[in-house]
């Protein structure tokens, strides 16, 4: 009795055991040390007290707050239109072409990350500063009196933050749809739908759990990016990760940056929630 | 009588490869029609070039007299049920066949009614709140039938709906099937390869083989008087033999086998004395020890192989003796020949009238 249950739990444990261990040690053990660190600030004479003062910075200074607020709603912007770029490209790749070609426009579409992110957002920079590609060929061919500054505002940051998430929505959405069986949809148009009562009723509730995935990891990796935003936001795209990256780096006030980072994780979460409930759809399934 | 579909000269290519041949047929309101062939020839081509989602390369499709040239599926007035139904796992039994009737944005008081009277006409009343996967094989079947004729289409298409049911379901099916279209009096149209399905249901059926029609007929004469060697094969079961035709005599003709047997035979078409034919007799047109009645008749003797039972579909396998071709005999289970065993010789025998033979 006794060897046989060890028997099954000895290879079990020792699976588990690394990953235990990375969870505990990577990831939990230095939140937790943050958390403390978050809670904790110098007092007037130099000494480290337990303190609420690093989160009351916050919402006292306008310019944390409003950079929170706009992260969070562009991450949220960001996740939305590249939801709706990937739709039509993972049902195009899925229903439309040719099962010979669907695998190898899914391979362009993966070919870009083969390359660092930095050096994709270098790439953006090359086409579109003043001097860029795009200008040069706007003024060539007289659409454009003199060159202009596409860098540095929301618009280009938007659609570079799109541009290096899409395929984390595209994978996602490619497997579910790939599920959808093709009489599903012929079904629903013989009953006389159009592409305008197919997409709600049929399409979009069967890929659900797929975009609720790609949702979640776009949304996170959106709000948690920092390169792009850095790179070809302007003075004015300012982005909480800057924040905290200043907080720990510039002024050197790890405990400031340890209550943005909470801060940060709390509204991911939080919103990532709201998005479950709103859709319907439990981590669990979503995870599969 | 009004014609509600009429198919004229359809032809559909891909490519070399011509799928459907120049087909053409109509069918009168409120009938049953089957096209049955083999797996590969055609027919759900067919089907779907009438349901809108193939246009057809040549020739027209026309419902209730209107031309559906350049017509989606979603603008004919025709349904179609698919072979694995298509049922939304995403809705519920009631929302599923409310669809269409949403999309013709019907009032919503009259879309519940309706729902709830075709629910109760196919007896599943009461299913409506019950989602797609709480449902059996059989009321599945019922509910894409329901949420097709809720739209009341002039032509019921359906796509060999029965092929996924278990034996005992789909003979059950069959016979429901049947009942529900003379109970609302819609076309349909149904395509299967299932000569059975074809046979018990269909006021007409037309035999398809390798993208042509070979024969439309009522499913008697398919099975008495077919046409085509094809049709002899495909449509029940069928003995057959080659041999050059003798001579002809009586309106029977006198048919020489390869191994100098002599048979006498019918003919629709007119064979040339000398011509190769090759000629089918019924498993149960054989009859086991016949009399000797003064009809013309065909007589062998014949050695048993083996004993197929099958119930009332028993079959004796059986070589004339000095050997040829082997003989599928019908074998009743009235108790009559319990007394034969394997390596029994019999006199079997045939009316000529039930032999049937073609050309090649």
């Amino acid at each position: 009795m006794q060897t046989d249950r060890t028997g099954k739990s000895l290879p079990f444990l020792m699976f588990v055991t690394p990953v235990l261990l990375w969870l505990f040690l990577l990831i939990v053990l230095p939140h937790i040390d943050l958390l403390l660190m978050s809670f904790r600030s110098e007092d007037d004479y130099g000494n480290m007290v337990w303190s609420l003062v690093n989160y009351i910075n916050f919402f006292g200074e306008p310019i944390y707050w409003e950079t929170f607020a706009r992260t969070a709603i562009y991450a949220v912007l960001v996740t939305l239109i590249t939801f709706a770029v990937s739709l039509p490209i993972a049902f195009y790749i899925t229903k439309v072409a040719s099962p010979r070609h669907s695998g190898f426009l899914s391979l362009l579409l993966l070919m870009p990350f083969w390359v660092s992110e930095l050096v994709r957002v270098y790439g953006w920079m090359i086409l579109l500063r003043e001097s860029g590609v795009v200008n040069h060929f706007l003024v060539r061919f007289g659409l454009l009196q003199q060159p202009v500054e596409m860098l540095y505002n929301d618009i280009t940051m938007v659609m570079g933050l799109v541009y290096t998430s899409m395929l984390f929505m595209v994978v996602p959405l490619i497997s579910v749809l790939d599920s959808l069986d093709d009489s599903l949809i012929e079904a629903a148009y013989d009953l006389g739908g159009s592409i305008f009562s197919i997409l709600p009723r049929i399409i979009i509730p069967h890929a659900m759990p797929g975009i609720v995935s790609g949702g979640i990891v776009v949304f996170m990796l959106t709000l948690g990016n920092y390169l792009t935003p850095n790179l070809i936001g302007g003075k004015n795209s300012l982005w909480f990760t800057e924040q905290i990256y200043n907080q720990f780096i510039a002024s050197f006030n790890w405990n400031q940056g340890a209550a943005f980072g909470f801060l940060l994780l709390l509204l991911s979460s939080s919103i990532i929630w709201v998005g479950l409930k709103l859709t319907g759809q439990t981590l669990s399934r979503v995870a599969q | 009588m009004t014609i509600d579909l009429s198919v004229e000269n359809a032809t559909k290519t891909f490519g070399d490869f011509s799928a459907v041949k120049d087909v053409a047929f109509t069918v009168e309101q409120g009938r049953f029609f089957s096209i049955l062939g083999p797996s590969g020839c055609g027919k759900t081509t067919l089907l779907r070039m009438i349901a809108g989602f193939i246009e057809p390369t040549k020739g027209r499709i026309l419902i209730r007299g209107t031309d559906m040239a350049g017509r989606p599926p979603n603008r004919r007035p025709v349904n179609l049920i698919f072979q694995h139904l298509a049922l939304f796992p995403m809705m519920t039994v009631a929302q599923n066949i409310a669809f269409g009737l949403q999309r013709r944005k019907e009032k919503k008081s009259a879309i519940r009614r309706k729902v709830a009277d075709i629910l109760e006409r196919v007896g599943l009343p009461g299913f409506g709140r019950k989602t797609i996967d709480q449902l059996s094989g059989g009321q599945k079947q019922r509910v894409a039938i329901a949420r097709c004729l809720v739209l009341d289409p002039a032509v019921l298409l359906l796509d060999e709906p029965l092929g996924a049911l278990d034996l005992k379901l789909r003979e059950q099916m069959k016979v429901e099937l049947k009942k529900l279209q003379a109970e609302v009096g819609t076309t349909f149209v149904y395509i299967t390869h299932d000569q059975s399905e074809a046979l018990v249901m269909s006021d007409n059926v037309a035999v398809m083989n390798s993208g042509r029609f070979e024969q439309v007929d009522t499913p008697r004469n398919l099975y008495t008087h077919p046409q085509t060697p094809f049709v002899a094969r495909f449509v029940g079961e069928n003995n057959a033999w080659s041999g050059t035709v003798g001579e002809l005599a009586d309106g029977f003709y006198g048919i020489a086998t390869a191994s100098g047997r002599r048979f006498i035979a019918q003919s629709s078409e007119e064979l040339r004395i000398g011509a190769a034919v090759s000629f089918f007799v019924r498993p149960e047109a054989i009859i086991i020890a016949p009399d000797n009645g003064d009809q013309p008749f065909n007589r062998l003797t014949v050695t048993i192989k083996s004993i197929l039972f099958d119930g009332a579909n028993s079959r004796l396998l059986a070589t004339p003796v000095g050997g040829e071709t082997e003989l599928m005999i019908a074998l009743p289970q009235n108790r009559q020949y319990d007394h034969l065993k394997i390596g029994d010789r019999v006199d079997v025998g045939w009316n000529a009238r039930s032999a049937i033979c073609f050309q090649g």
